[in-house]
């Protein structure tokens, strides 16, 4: 029986470079994308997630001969998005060793693509990315293309869209707190998980294992996380890292 | 060619389980030519996606019949996910036969009728322990406690005991690796459960 809920780091690049935003903006360098796997690897984490956050918007198709040298170096799941927009890529992608695409800016303009993609690989390889910004009032609007096009959608009613569309989880990233380390959109986490059947990974501000704890109490099954995985301290120092297994327990997220 | 054949029928994650073997420097190559898979040592076969798509992509291209034969001569088969659901007989997610290796059917988790477990999502997907319910060649000396990455909404329920290696419970008990002779499975995925995949995996590479 499951008693160790999913966490996953969230891997931002930028053609080739593995990056950290902060809410979608200002890319820092941090290295190498392979070298930070093959660091994962070695960690034990339990599932990776690598976005090219700029694909949609610079309309470019995923870099599949760098995809595939990433892949080589992932021994656990591994998720990616950024730049997907047809079945004949999403089929590449988990033929190279991928488990999961993720797909947000093609799950707005084409819905039918999450659609065609789940008949033909599955639901569970099929994540559909909600990126959403609460604005004047709290009132949370969606993103696409990287933080970059404003749709105007409810976060909630998007979540519902992308299950009745066959989508298998939703990535709930909060741009208004991505980067920021000081906690999660518990109350978009909470309205969206409980208005979908599917699981929801939380994304978007955590700054350590307790964040975690919170997110999954608020109804998220998986919590994702980039900064916490690539800084160290408060000045931030650039260092791959993963949460102790002891701190896990201590927290209860493992019991 | 000789060494460890991956079925590629154009159903599922043929790279990742080919990035495995590399990295445990297992011989291993993907084909999804019958003639290959007869020539092989060990047969692998993966599987993400739907029942039926599968078994249709197998049999377009000969290699369900390939696969029978190969397991009748007694080299090691080994199926993972839908890979080892396609070894039973068949599944509620489809209307096909499966290949029929091991007698087992399989189900759909479905949990609206079971309170205690009304809060479980489906499909069950996550690191999962397993309870070895034999020994087996595949699990030898793989470091405690196991843990396994699993994705599946169908759950694999054998008609005889001792076929099943290895349990998982998630709502229900179902069989997380099963084995008749030669023929083995496992409904996890190996190739992406890090130390304690590489371990399994080099176990069916090196098993007599």
């Amino acid at each position: 029986m499951l008693v160790r809920p999913r966490l996953i780091p969230c891997l931002s690049i930028i053609d080739h470079d593995l990056v950290k935003t902060v809410q979608f903006d200002k890319p820092r360098y941090l290295g190498d994308p392979v070298n930070a796997v093959k660091i994962f690897n070695e960690k034990g984490i339990d599932e990776l997630c690598v976005l090219d956050i700029r694909a949609s918007r610079n309309h470019r198709a995923p870099d599949m001969g760098y995809l595939a040298d990433i892949a080589s170096e992932a021994f656990m799941p591994l998720s990616y998005g950024g730049g997907i927009t047809s079945l004949d890529e999403i089929e590449r992608i988990l033929f190279m060793g991928y488990e999961k695409v993720v797909i947000n800016t093609a799950f707005v303009n084409n819905p039918r693509l999450v659609g065609e993609a789940a008949g033909r690989v599955g639901s569970q390889s099929v994540v559909v990315a909600i990126d959403a910004k609460s604005g004047l009032f709290g009132k949370c609007s969606c993103f696409v293309c990287d933080g970059g096009v404003k749709t105007g959608r409810d976060p909630v009613a998007m979540a519902r869209l992308a299950e009745s569309c066959g989508a298998g989880e939703i990535l709930l990233n909060s741009i208004s707190n991505d980067g920021m380390m000081h906690g999660y959109d518990l109350d978009l986490i909470s309205s969206v998980a409980k208005a979908v059947s599917i699981p929801v990974i939380a994304c978007g501000g955590a700054k350590d294992v307790g964040d975690f704890r919170r997110a999954l109490d608020a109804g998220a099954h998986a919590a994702a996380a980039g900064s916490l995985y690539v800084y160290y301290g408060k000045e931030k120092a650039v260092l791959i890292n993963a949460p102790e297994e002891r701190r896990l327990f201590e927290v209860g997220i493992y019991r | 060619m000789t060494g460890i054949c991956v079925i590629d029928y154009g159903v599922g994650n043929v790279g990742s389980i080919l990035n495995m073997f590399r990295k445990i420097g297992a011989g291993a190559f993907a084909s999804g030519n019958p003639e290959d898979v007869c020539k092989s040592d060990r047969l692998l076969l993966p599987g993400v996606g739907s029942y039926d798509f599968g078994m249709v992509q197998l049999a377009e291209r000969g290699l369900d019949v390939a696969v029978k034969d190969f397991a009748a001569t007694g080299k090691p088969v080994m199926g993972i996910c839908l890979g080892m659901q396609l070894l039973g007989m068949s599944s509620e997610e489809g209307e096909l036969p499966g290949l029929g290796l091991i007698p087992f059917d399989c189900k759909r988790f479905d949990f609206a009728t079971m309170p205690d477990a009304a809060d479980l999502k489906v499909p069950h997907m996550g690191w999962d322990t397993v309870a070895l319910k034999r020994e087996d060649p595949l699990f030898v000396a793989v470091p405690e406690p196991q843990r396994y990455y699993f994705v599946h909404s169908y759950y694999v329920r054998c008609k005889c005991d001792d076929d099943v290696v290895a349990e998982c419970e998630y709502g229900v008990t179902f069989a997380a690796a099963v084995r008749r002779g030669n023929v083995s499975g496992t409904q996890f995925h190996p190739e992406k459960s890090h130390r304690f995949g590489m371990c399994l995996m080099k176990n069916f590479a090196e098993s007599a």
